[in-house]
């Protein structure tokens, strides 16, 4: 293994910590990253990062955060890893700590934790509300001190195109681009470990950055590799609509006391500090007195969605709805939440300390991602360094973080993001490293590389040539109208099947398209037409996902699927309603698996194994 | 996008600097991008992409530039705006006098058009070790406690994203040069902070007295007022400017040769 060399795609957190791990076993690496790893999407993670230290005396444990984490998900995350990551996020947290990710304090001069969505205890660590950023830094920092060490090689501004094989199907490497020189090359690999994070530009406007288009997993999707669970879009409740994006309004806003309210009359013109407190309608509050305005994210989105759409409730008859910090002291907010309150100030320009911010539910994270599977060791987690663990089904392909399947079933929980990223990454790279022992093969032939690259270099000189009408922005632009209007947050068949046959047009559409420029130098519309395709693809996946699974569970809400309210307030005490979930259950229950054919995505279902907790009824009412 | 009229206002006038590389002849061109409440310069720049035509209603390529996040965490979109170095993404247009001039960042090299590299900055990182010496990612519990007041302090340094404004503002910083700037020196003073970054404070001082370090801080003070996450950039240089000098003091008096440790003992 003296010239052995693996790949990472990806340079946000998953990335990072299996780039690390490596790193720590000797192994040599290679990064490509779209964008310097410092600019990677994880710095836009703000509330925190879960792990059940029980500092507060609470009686928080880890498997209360495996309960919470499996509920909130309605039983469709893949146990072995949920239970192995929740045990493994304290100290996750610690060695962030030892990194020098400057975590909030208490007075005794230990981590500060605070509450999030979907659970009732104290579990988040958080640096202001900029967690992300401080975390990936701080990963960003250990790898640095590699690159110094000689064994990470970043390619920074190169994008992965497609992997190599060999006779066998192994994915023996990659093929990239350098996005300013428009190089293409080969690269060999003992594994390749695809962390590049969620597709939430298919949505057009999301939370997301711009380089999160999902094209490096629609790619592995049409090179074989399954996706899973794809239907399942997170759309988180508070956003602020903008021109380019939706900017994240973070959940720890509600974490420290922020209030979601709608005046009660409708067409209340007045301000919001002339509207008095009998007249304002806490919706989240009355209809959920023990989780409040912390309930699931997927809970919280129908709610707003409901107060606005369903009912016109909304402020000035659109959609918005007050967030409101207004009665918490600024020196407070600025102590916890600052960097979002800043966020709010500067994009809209107002201050969110005096004046209640309006937001709207954004698409925000998915779900489902490339199927990855774990070998269950003892105690039910992952088996360490196992090869299969975080192991897609192309042999030598690897995926971690967003762009994986395994961690949040149907719905995740805020943050659980950061943590299911690193743990991917920690378990991920001696996975690898593992794999690249057993695999027990001969380096690969040069030629596979050589063909891989040609194939590619031809590839991208066709679509330099194309000078049709169509601009390639427009089409993504159409794109993201679509799947936002039809594929988030409430979904009907009939209009599910619309976006399927839209997406055939936007695809014919895209055959005629203008690369719009043909230089050599720093050509990124040459690269986004390539990306588009793959964004095209993977939107047919979550729009088919969607349309055959008929039912309600998490984030995918289907209401001519859904099941009625129970009569009892715990839903286990109605067995008529008991009835109907657990027929629901041992239908649905299952992991939606696509698999690319014949221009189609072919969809089929995998039981889901529930060795660590049985499911149960999800509410929180 | 869709179309509104504030005070009259249908479009928004930008001037845009195209340079394909270095070889080529560079220029302005002229765009008139239809306004939109709330818009801010990325999503104009993005409005063109949709729409490559220049104000005179000729065909060009799309502008090339450098942003991901647009919420100004990810330091990725800092351009020259009307003659100001700022991040484009929360540049709203309703601030802006028209016409709107962006361009490039002019203390490194050119990529294209908006682009530039800004790899000089992360090599500054590697000068001053901005990184903590952990002995290895294993389960070893928790990091030493640290006071309220210190992470306080420690959080606002750590929020630097590398975006490059306080090195395109400073007289001293040249393209070309050496000159570190002041975000990797407030980088090592936060390392130089951390209770365990302590251990390595003389590692990072020395990374400082190299070539391109500290000393050659101007005092120009123009650092921290471009700074977009208002990082007290020039307290982190006066307080490194003193941990170099009385570290040379030390080095002079020999105190810190480890030869003179080994003989003062223990203790």
């Amino acid at each position: 293994m003296a010239d052995a060399r693996f790949t990472v795609v990806g340079g946000g957190l998953a990335g990072l910590m299996t780039v690390i791990k490596l790193a720590e076993a000797g192994q040599k690496v290679d990064v490509f990253s779209i964008v310097p790893v410092k600019r990677s999407h994880s710095v836009c993670a703000q509330g925190g990062i879960n792990g059940a230290v029980n500092t507060k005396g609470e009686g928080d444990h880890p498997d209360i955060h495996v309960k919470d984490t499996l509920r909130g998900g309605d039983f469709l995350a893949e146990q072995t890893s949920v239970k192995g990551m929740c045990y493994a996020a304290p100290g996750i947290i610690y060695l962030l700590d030892r990194m020098g990710v400057t975590f909030n304090r208490t007075p005794e001069g230990l981590l500060d934790f605070r509450r999030f969505g979907g659970t009732l205890y104290n579990r988040t660590a958080f640096a202001g509300a900029t967690t992300g950023q401080q975390l990936l830094y701080a990963l960003d920092e250990q790898v640095r001190r590699y690159e110094v060490q000689g064994l990470v090689q970043k390619y920074e501004y190169w994008e992965w195109l497609g992997t190599v094989r060999d006779e066998g199907g192994r994915c023996v490497g990659s093929v990239a681009m350098d996005l300013n020189t428009m190089e293409i090359r080969a690269f060999p690999a003992e594994a390749v470990m695809l962390a590049t994070g969620g597709p939430g530009i298919i949505f057009g406007r999301s939370t997301n950055s711009v380089i999160n288009t999902g094209t490096a997993a629609g790619r592995a999707y049409l090179e074989g590799a399954t996706y899973a669970n794809g239907e399942f879009v997170q759309v988180h409740p508070t956003s602020i609509p903008g021109e380019d994006k939706l900017r994240l309004m973070s959940e720890s806003v509600r974490a420290e006391g922020g209030r979601v309210w709608v005046p009660k009359k409708k067409g209340d013109t007045r301000a919001p500090k002339d509207i008095p407190e009998s007249e304002r309608w806490h919706f989240l509050e009355e209809k959920y007195p023990k989780y409040g305005n912390l309930v699931p994210r997927d809970v919280a989105t129908r709610e707003i969605f409901h107060v606005c759409r369903d009912l016109g409730l909304g402020l000035g008859g659109k959609d918005g709805v007050y967030l409101d910090v207004t009665h918490i002291p600024a020196k407070v907010l600025d102590a916890k939440i600052k960097g979002v309150m800043e966020i709010y100030e500067k994009f809209v320009g107002e201050d969110p300390r005096v004046t209640p911010m309006v937001i709207f539910p954004g698409m925000h994270y998915s779900m489902g991602g490339l199927y990855v599977q774990f070998q269950p060791g003892k105690n039910l987690e992952p088996e360490p360094a196992h090869p299969k663990n975080q192991a897609t089904t192309v042999p030598g392909l690897y995926a971690g973080g967003e762009v994986d399947h395994a961690y949040h079933g149907a719905n995740r929980l805020g943050a659980n993001s950061l943590l299911s990223c690193i743990y991917a990454g920690m378990i991920g790279g001696p996975a690898m490293v593992s794999y690249s022992k057993s695999s027990g093969q001969k380096a690969a032939a040069p030629k596979h590389f050589e063909a891989a690259r040609k194939v590619w270099q031809e590839r991208i000189e066709q679509l330099r040539k194309m000078e049709g009408p169509e601009n390639p922005y427009r089409i993504a632009r159409e794109l993201g109208e679509l799947m936002t209007e039809n594929v988030t947050v409430v979904r009907t068949n009939d209009k599910l099947r619309k976006t399927i046959e839209k997406l055939a047009e936007l695809k014919d559409r895209w055959k005629r398209v203008n690369a719009l420029d043909s230089s050599n130098n720093a050509n990124r519309s040459l690269s986004f037409v390539n990306q588009l395709w793959n964004m095209l693809e993977l939107a047919h996946v979550i729009a088919k996902g969607a349309l055959l699974r008929d039912e309600s569970r998490g984030a995918h809400y289907k209401p001519d699927f859904s099941l009625p309210e129970p009569k009892t307030n715990d839903p286990r005490e109605d067995p008529e309603w008991m009835k109907l979930w657990q027929i629901r259950h041992e239908k649905w229950a299952k992991t939606t698996l696509a698999s690319y054919k014949e221009g189609e995505p072919q969809i089929s279902y995998e039981d889901i194994p529930t060795p660590v907790l049985q499911p149960e009824p999800r509410w929180y009412a | 996008m869709e179309t509104r009229t504030a005070g009259g206002r249908t479009h928004v006038h930008f001037k845009i600097w195209r340079q394909e590389t270095t070889d080529h002849e560079g220029r302005f061109e002229e765009f008139k991008v239809p306004y939109a409440k709330g818009a801010n310069v990325i999503s104009c720049l993005m409005e063109i992409q949709r729409n490559p035509v220049t104000a005179e209603g000729k065909r060009t390529t799309p502008v090339v530039w450098d942003s991901n996040c647009l919420e100004e965490v990810c330091g990725s979109c800092t351009v020259n705006i009307n003659g100001r170095v700022r991040m484009a993404c929360s540049s709203l247009v309703d601030h802006l006098a028209e016409p709107i001039v962006l361009e490039p960042l002019q203390k490194f090299p050119l990529v294209r058009d908006l682009a530039v590299d800004r790899s000089r900055m992360f090599d500054a990182l590697k000068q001053v070790t901005a990184w903590l010496n952990i002995d290895g990612t294993h389960d070893l519990g928790p990091g030493p406690r640290q006071s309220q007041g210190d992470q306080a302090v420690m959080y606002v340094l750590s929020t630097c994203m590398t975006c490059a404004c306080c090195l395109e503002a400073c007289p001293q910083v040249q393209l070309g040069n050496a000159f570190m700037g002041a975000a990797a020196i407030s980088q090592a003073r936060l390392f130089n902070m951390n209770p365990s970054g302590k251990m390595n404070a003389d590692d990072r001082l020395s990374g400082l007295m190299e070539r391109g370090g500290v000393q050659d801080c101007g005092k120009a003070q123009n650092c921290v007022e471009v700074c977009p996450k208002e990082i007290p950039l020039t307290t982190s240089i006066a307080a490194m400017n003193r941990e170099v000098t009385k570290l040379l003091f030390r080095r002079i008096l020999s105190l810190d040769l480890p030869s003179a440790r080994a003989a003062a003992g223990p203790g």
